[in-house]
């Protein structure tokens, strides 16, 4: 029998939008599907989780230990509720990848990362070599600890059902890790991951002030999240959290528009999904050109502020 | 305090990686093989908490075929120590080469593991997480700063996570996966190179160390994504809204 459990991804205030995607992988799998809440103050994540379609059963935690989402003490408790379950599930974002495998190392089996696609229940196919390949591989565990690509799988509704909800016991804090500090990006537009349409710029726009200067206004057109190439990072135009590709997100809009970027396999690996590519940019043979449904060779300086009057 | 870096030997990231004829696994045989670009970072940043005088000895390890001497002695010109391969010509998945790694650990009794914080073949982003696990230690991962008190028992790590950063206080000993952003790896020198000949380099077995590298997943197919279909190029700004309204209805 099926049994999964899935790890909600939340702030103790929302429930992230990823675990709506990795639901809707647990459904491909089918199954008994219980969802874990486990944080602090997190009542409203709670709330939010038991309207969720589909689920069966939702788990409470409501300890300080696992206020922060820390790895050490997360993984602890989800080990000591996996017994019960065949398959445990997470998103694939910083959240997930940072505690998942240590889950997996304590309940002595492999982790498959990152799947796009759901085979059977121990079967499923996950990208490698920054996308260039897929690997479809069978998991021989008795529990298969998964992490899900929450592009590659459409989002559950958010309301629906009605789970009820079961309280249970938190663990002692390890005290390995505290935070210190947290800076977040505030930011009033859509969630780069959750975006319909990504405005994405690279080292072509030259300066901070040129990204600013020329995206911004496109993005507030288009209703759409800032992406960024790792050069673009790399080189102060905008922070970490900006990085599309192998080593930053992954995403999949529906436009996703990238400007002064060329196109390199590791950036490709985070967009190449989308259903829509358009690339500006001033070098023909650029690889962009070969994966973006149309584009504009030219100079970003004079179009994209033509193309942000257009709309 | 002794620091290890584990150090994978993968395709080269210049090079596109193809499936084998049968699709059954990746063509590697005559292609560029490199040091996982994250862990150049992560021996760049054990490096410097040598020269800060943080810490007193470097070791680097390689679990896979012998040909990841190579990659060792890479790391040893860069200014490890000494290095440590474990020879198989078993594929390894993280859970083994965890376990690898945690039987050196005991034996070593390092203050600190330095690991990368995916390697970019598979991509797993799990062997530095398991190791932690396996060990009881803290774990850090996706750093991009380290900040080390001398004498401190703790060293405080800032993170990449989704939507910015954030700052850990970490126990030591401990597991630090590193990011893009931790620092730019130096260049060997031809000199160093020449050194790191000199330097010692053991070779273990999964074997000797008593280690199970079983692997728990079976690899049942390769295959190249579906190619997306070759797009087109338009002439100005007005044919790429017309298109985006009325052709592909996005906007
Ligand atoms: C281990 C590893 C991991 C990596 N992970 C990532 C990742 O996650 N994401 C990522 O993006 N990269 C990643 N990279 C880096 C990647 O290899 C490329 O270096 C990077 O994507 C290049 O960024 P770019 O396209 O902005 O810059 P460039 O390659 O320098 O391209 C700039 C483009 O702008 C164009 N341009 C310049 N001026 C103009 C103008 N006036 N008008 C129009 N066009 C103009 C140029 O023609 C050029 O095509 C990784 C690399 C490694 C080794
Ligand atoms: C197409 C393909 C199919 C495969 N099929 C199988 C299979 O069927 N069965 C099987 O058992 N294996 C298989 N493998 C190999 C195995 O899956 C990988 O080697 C394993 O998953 C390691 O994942 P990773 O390197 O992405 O780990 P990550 O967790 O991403 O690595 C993170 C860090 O851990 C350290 N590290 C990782 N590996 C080593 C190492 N060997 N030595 C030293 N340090 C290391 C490095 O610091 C690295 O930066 C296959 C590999 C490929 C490419």
């Amino acid at each position: 029998m099926t049994q999964i459990l899935v790890i909600a991804e939340h702030d103790n205030l929302h429930l992230k939008a990823a675990t709506r995607h990795v639901l809707s992988a647990a459904q491909a799998l089918g199954g008994a599907i219980h969802v874990l809440i486990a944080g602090f103050g997190c009542e409203s994540v709670v709330a939010s989780a038991s309207q969720l379609p589909g689920v069966e059963q939702v788990l409470h935690c409501e300890e300080a230990s696992l206020a922060e989402g820390g790895a050490e003490n997360l993984a602890q408790l989800v080990a000591t509720l996996a017994a019960e379950y065949t398959h445990i599930l997470a998103p694939a974002t910083a959240f997930g990848k940072n505690w998942t495998p240590r889950l997996a190392a304590l309940l002595d089996v492999a982790q498959i990362s990152d799947i796009i696609r759901v085979d059977g229940p121990d079967t499923f196919t996950r990208p490698i070599y920054a996308g260039s390949l897929w690997a479809t591989l069978r998991s021989s565990d008795p529990i298969k600890v998964v992490t899900v690509r929450p592009s590659a799988f459409e989002a559950v509704p958010e309301t629906g059902g009605a789970a009820p909800v079961l309280q249970r016991p938190g663990v002692p804090d390890s005290r390995l890790t505290h935070r210190t500090g947290l800076t977040l990006t505030h930011s009033s537009r859509p969630e780069l991951e959750a975006a319909r349409v990504v405005v994405s710029g690279g080292r072509g726009l030259g300066s901070a002030e040129n990204y600013q200067a020329l995206l911004e206004p496109l993005a507030d057109k288009l209703n759409a999240a800032l992406g960024a190439s790792r050069a673009a990072v790399d080189s102060g135009y905008v922070s970490n959290d900006y990085q599309v590709g192998q080593t930053g997100k992954i995403v999949a809009p529906d436009l996703y528009l990238a400007i002064g970027i060329s196109g390199a396999i590791q950036h490709l690996a985070g967009m190449k999904s989308s259903r829509v590519i358009v690339a500006i940019n001033k070098d023909p043979d650029a690889p962009i050109f070969g994966v973006a449904d149309y584009g504009l060779v030219g100079d970003l300086h004079t179009l994209v502020p033509a193309l942000t009057a257009a709309l | 305090m002794k620091v290890l870096v584990p150090v994978k030997r993968v395709l080269d990231y210049n090079i596109k990686a193809r499936a084998n004829a049968e699709g059954s696994a990746v063509e590697l045989s005559g292609l560029k093989m490199s040091m996982n670009p994250f862990d150049e970072i992560a021996v760049e940043a054990a490096l410097r908490l040598k020269e800060a005088g943080h810490a007193a000895e470097i070791i680097a390890v390689s679990c896979g075929v012998t040909a990841c001497q190579e990659t060792l002695r890479t790391a040893m010109a860069l200014g490890a120590d000494r290095s440590i391969l474990v020879q198989t010509d078993m594929e390894l998945e993280p859970l083994a080469v965890a376990k690898l790694l945690r039987q050196l650990i005991l034996r070593e009794q390092p203050g600190l593991v330095i690991c990368g914080k995916q390697a970019i073949d598979d991509d797993s982003n799990q062997t530095g997480q398991m190791l932690a696990a396996l060990l009881g230690w803290a774990q850090a991962t996706f750093a991009s700063r380290l900040d080390f008190t001398p004498g401190a028992s703790r060293v405080e790590v800032t993170r990449e996570i989704d939507g910015g950063l954030e700052t850990l206080s970490v126990a030591l000993p401990a597991v630090i996966t590193t990011d893009l952003r931790l620092n730019e790896p130096r260049y060997a020198t031809l000199p160093n190179i020449m050194k790191a000949k000199k330097k010692p380099l053991e070779t273990l077995t999964p074997q000797a160390l008593g280690v199970d590298v079983t692997p728990r997943l079976q690899l049942l197919r390769v295959a190249e994504p579906p190619p997306r279909k070759g797009g087109v190029l338009v002439s100005d700004v007005a044919q790429l809204v017309d298109k985006l309204k009325n052709e592909v209805k996005v906007i």
